[in-house]
């Protein structure tokens, strides 16, 4: 029986990279994934277009293709991957480039465009209906307006025998199912099988996230030789059922336990997760411990795709501005209060939109309400203030007026850090299924 | 008893939304938590953070609930001046709870 073997060797944009390495190197894989475009990164990559046309795909294309292209090249593993972000076509050229160089002539690289929606975007778009209101006027301050594509050009492009397939905004899971489905012949509409391919791409789609990482909790949730964690692979059947397992020898743990936190993460109705190829239904999944770091998961359904498909619009929304600075010892917390009343009152001469303060160790991660009165003082606070305003120049005072208590504010103030920055806001919005046009392309090096 | 000696969390974050699983370490606890974590008993724990009332679903074969938490605009994470826009964090205040405080409300 034909099984696939499909890796992840990045749930994001600067995932690490040695642990996709040893993937490609001992994962007997057939395809190789890379997941590294989260909501703003395709807007900060549209941003970075703007001031170069060869830019606004994935920072860490190079480096990756460099240290995988050869390896994937000789194993006969292809590559699938959203690191074209805001250009798939600038993401195209620069592989080529770099399989040319590395002597893999003949190396076939696709990219998909048809993404991006920004030019027909306000005439067509709705907010979505679990988002609610979106600004007034937000027409007018829109950077970047993506559609999130499903796995059908992948297929397009594996068919035509692509080595590397590079997409711009596509459903994370569809990255996967798109292989699965030009591997097995399963049909664009056979919704169940749809739906357990889903499953195996969504369970994948986080790289070490189902291998141990972000689920360590010393005395609970131990996992062993995190700092090697290994990232993960999938044995999969002509009917989608999958193994998940990792590289032996690599560090971290996959179990029931590990699945099923991976199996929820980002999800709202199990039993509706809505992706561009089906409506996925998780609800009915089987997890089964089939030897040590092996699970089997079997057992998703499917129901039809949505009609709309969702758009990650980017907006312009002004401007951050963040100071810190450290206090130790009797008294910290009143002296921080202090600072803090100082800066409020030094920048009410400026037109700030919103200002938030708080004390890291204390209150700052969920404020007042959630975080439980301290019971002894802290030996250490740091005074966190961030605002955010219209202009750039009125931020920049915020990390200013944090760093002149040094010299203006209480006494033994320590270790001050600030930065401003541009926001950019992110909505989702719908688009009908029939604006879209996707396209792929093709080049050989 | 906190709810962190018989259930473990993870939070992840969709646009406004944040999700929060909970999920029973041995199946015989799945009913307790099936019983008092409701979502209106998230929905009062996260009332400082939340702009509509909380849902839940139910995975009984995965002894799981899943817990979505609408934020207003002002806290998504792309909005968001905290310390930590995702919200990530959130998910340890509620294995934090104590079990005999729901079983009294």
């Amino acid at each position: 029986m034909k099984t696939i073997r499909i890796g992840c060797g990045a749930g994001y944009s600067g995932d690490r990279l040695e642990p996709a390495v040893e993937l490609a190197e001992k994962g007997r894989l057939d395809y190789l994934i890379f997941e590294c475009l989260a909501e703003r990164t395709i807007a900060l990559a549209q941003l970075d277009l703007r001031q170069n046309p060869e830019g606004g795909f994935d920072q860490w294309l190079r480096e990756r293709m460099e240290a995988v292209l050869p390896i994937c090249w000789k194993n006969g593993t292809r590559i699938v991957s959203n690191m074209g972000a805001a250009n798939p076509a600038a993401a195209a050229r620069a592989t080529l480039s770099i399989a040319r160089s590395l002597g893999l002539h003949g190396l076939k690289v696709a990219y998909v465009t048809g993404d991006n929606v920004l030019p027909f975007a306000a005439s067509l778009l709705e907010p979505a209906a679990a988002d609610g209101p979106i600004p007034d006027g937000w027409q007018e301050h829109l950077l970047s307006a993506n559609a999130y594509l499903g796995a059908e050009p992948i297929t397009q492009a594996l068919a035509q025998e692509a080595d590397v397939v590079l997409t711009g905004r596509t459903a994370d899971p569809s990255l996967f199912l798109g292989p699965l489905m030009h591997e097995f012949a399963w049909q664009a509409d056979d919704w169940p099988q749809l739906g357990q391919g889903t499953l195996v791409g969504h369970l994948l789609e986080c790289a070490g996230q189902i291998t141990g990482g972000y689920f360590a909790d010393a005395g609970y949730k131990d996992v062993p030789d995190l700092a090697h964690l290994g990232f993960p692979l999938a044995e999969v059947m002509p009917d989608g059922t999958a193994t998940i397992m990792k590289i032996e020898g690599t560090g971290g743990l996959i179990s029931r336990a590990t699945c099923t936190e991976q199996l929820l993460y980002e999800v709202q109705d199990p039993a509706a997760y809505i992706t561009p190829d089906v409506i996925a239904d998780f609800s009915t999944v089987q997890i089964v411990q089939t030897g040590p770091d092996q699970v089997r998961v079997s057992h998703a359904g499917g129901r039809a795709r949505p009609s709309q498909l969702k758009v990650s619009a980017g907006f312009h929304h002004g401007y951050m501005g963040e100071g810190q600075i450290s206090y130790a010892g009797h008294g910290c917390v009143r002296r921080a209060q202090l600072a803090e009343m100082i800066v409020r009152e030094r920048l009410k001469a400026w037109e700030i939109c919103e200002l938030e303060c708080s004390l890291i160790g204390v209150n700052a991660i969920h404020g007042d309400a959630l975080a439980p009165r301290p019971l002894h003082e802290p030996h250490e606070v740091r005074l966190r203030v961030a605002g955010r305003a219209q202009d750039r120049a009125v931020a920049q005072r915020i990390p200013r007026e944090v760093e002149a208590l040094y010299v203006n504010g209480p006494a033994g103030g320590g270790g001050v850090t600030g930065f401003t920055r541009e926001m950019i806001a992110v909505e989702s919005l719908l688009i009908p299924r029939e604006a879209i046009t996707s396209s792929v392309h093709m080049e050989t090096a | 008893m906190r709810l962190r000696e018989i259930a473990h969390a993870r939070t992840g974050d969709k646009g406004r939304l944040l999700t929060i699983s909970l999920i029973a370490y041995r199946a015989h606890d799945f009913p307790l938590l099936e019983q008092y974590v409701t979502a209106e008993l998230l929905s009062q724990i996260f009332a400082p953070v939340l702009a509509a009332p909380v849902a839940r679903y139910s995975i009984p074969s995965l002894h799981a609930l899943n817990f979505v938490l609408p934020r207003t605009a002002e806290k998504s994470v792309t909005h968001s001046l905290s310390l930590d826009a995702h919200g990530k964090c959130l998910g340890d205040v509620l294995l934090d709870f104590e079990l005999s405080l729901l079983e009294i409300r």
